[in-house]
């Protein structure tokens, strides 16, 4: 493990109850500072149950997966710590619908990193700035457009300053217009050099932005490269056939 | 006319104002709304509790035995009549204690409530999708914050009717009390009955009082559930 190593996931293995198959099959990836990460494959091969287990949020069968050099599938470990520098940005946006859109980006630095409230907003005022939201503080979840609530979302897990942004789907349930407000806010996230790993069907975003693609099938992966190589030159007849269906 | 109207102001004089028998309407009252307000507070505290047992067995596996423990509870309470477990708590589990007859009523009253408290407020917690659970988890809360800030704040208000409607009803049950020999608001008009032989009139003016304290309640809760909605449009 390098210095720069942010995740190092070995082995990882997961299987739901109920199923015949595993979800995952013994995945092994290392995810470096700075890197922009994007997880693409078929439906049901695992990749957003792979970007789920990087905070827990699925307890993985088997594997270890280390951040920051703790491993956290130790059940010693306090995920919570850990997972306040893991920020995670759904498909379904998951705003809080009663709390105003300030609340929502300020209870969890105040609550659990102790800011003041002047702080937090501080915060919060400056990321809303840039996403374009300034004059939405105020309002709450249910009166924005999908694409401004997913904003607020990525603004949300910004507010607590961590380390990796975790994207699963994060267009898949936006009206097409919408789509490029979201992908145009975490271009710039991924333009400062923040850490991202990103499970997408946007393909023409991934040649674009990511610094490496993981290419996932049945549980496992089955190629990674940089995004040029993975997409104009695939190695393997299942690439092959996937990106041959969707482009 | 005349006649009626002076036949209703006579037995209106028999009925209350003869003897102060007003008092055992208003002392009745009194006692009826000590029992459903502290009966109420004891309710929502074991319902919360019970709640968040079952919910968190149903979402974590864990906690195999408490939510064993509720359920039996749960069982017994709803699938007995509330006389019964009054009966059973002042004549036999309290028998030999000395100990008063209001907090017996509470407590009984209190721990029938509750079960019915816990299923609304489960079901409330199961009505949160569990994207806002993740959410508030992914955040680095642990569970009971998350359940504390985001999920519980939420279900309240899903279930804010229906804790309205329980409300009602156990106003309403206690007026059992009288099984136990507590002077409450129905006890207090049957007491009246007893004395003055008129059967309508004491026990009309129970059911009014009955009446508008629960319309009174009905506007409340309605008007606190307004309140919430505002803040999410």
């Amino acid at each position: 493990m390098t210095t720069d190593t942010l995740i190092s996931v070995r082995g990882l293995t997961k299987k739901f109850d109920g199923m015949a198959t595993h979800a995952l099959n013994g995945v092994s990836a290392d995810i470096h500072k700075g890197e922009v990460v994007f997880v693409i494959g078929p439906s049901g091969s695992g990749k957003s149950t792979f970007l789920r287990c990087l905070n827990l949020l699925e307890e993985p069968t088997s594997g270890t997966i280390l951040f920051e050099g703790a491993d956290i599938t130790d059940k010693k470990t306090d995920i919570n710590l850990h997972r306040r520098k893991m920020g995670m940005v759904f498909q379904q946006f998951n705003l809080f619908p009663h709390m105003s859109i300030m609340k929502n980006l300020t209870i969890a630095p105040m609550k659990l990193l102790k800011l003041s409230r002047e702080e937090a907003e501080q915060t919060a005022r400056e990321l809303l700035a840039r996403v374009g939201l300034s004059d939405r503080a105020d309002a709450y979840p249910n009166q924005l457009s999908g694409g401004q609530k997913q904003r607020i979302a990525i603004v949300r897990a910004l507010c607590m300053k961590p380390d990796v942004m975790l994207f699963d789907e994060p267009t898949s349930a936006l009206d097409p217009e919408m789509v490029g407000e979201v992908l145009t806010v975490m271009r710039e996230l991924a333009e400062e050099n923040m850490t991202m790993v990103v499970v997408t069907h946007e393909m023409a975003f991934a040649k674009e932005v990511a610094t490496r693609v993981i290419f996932m099938d049945n549980g496992s992966i089955v190629e990674e490269n940089t995004p040029k190589e993975l997409f104009e030159n695939p190695q393997s007849d299942r690439l092959k056939s996937f990106l041959a269906k969707i482009i | 006319m005349a006649d009626w109207i002076e036949n209703f102001q006579n037995r209106f004089y028999l009925n209350f104002i003869k003897d102060d028998r007003w008092q055992y309407i208003t002392r009745g009252l009194w006692t009826t709304i000590q029992i459903t307000v502290f009966a109420v507070l004891l309710g929502i505290a074991i319902g919360f509790l019970v709640a968040v047992i079952r919910s968190t067995h149903d979402k974590t596996g864990k906690m195999v035995i408490p939510n064993f423990i509720c359920r039996v509870y749960l069982t017994v309470i709803r699938g007995t009549p509330v006389v019964v477990q009054l009966l059973i708590i002042y004549f036999g589990i309290f028998a030999s204690v000395n100990i008063g007859k209001m907090i017996v009523a509470v407590i009984a009253f209190g721990i029938n409530s509750g079960a019915y408290v816990a299923e609304i407020v489960r079901s409330g917690i199961m009505s949160i999708d569990k994207g806002q659970f993740e959410a508030g988890r992914s955040l680095g809360f642990n569970y009971v914050q998350t359940m504390v800030h985001i999920i519980m704040p939420q279900a309240f208000k899903n279930v804010l009717p229906a804790l309205g409607n329980e409300l009602i009803v156990l106003l309403k049950e206690t007026s059992v009390s009288g099984y136990i020999a507590m002077e409450d608001l129905t006890k207090g008009g049957d007491i009246i009955r007893s004395r003055t032989y008129d059967a309508m009139m004491p026990l009309l003016a129970v059911a009014l009082i009955y009446l508008v304290i629960v319309m009174l309640l009905e506007f409340a809760v309605g008007k606190l559930e307004r309140r919430l909605r505002n803040s999410d449009h």
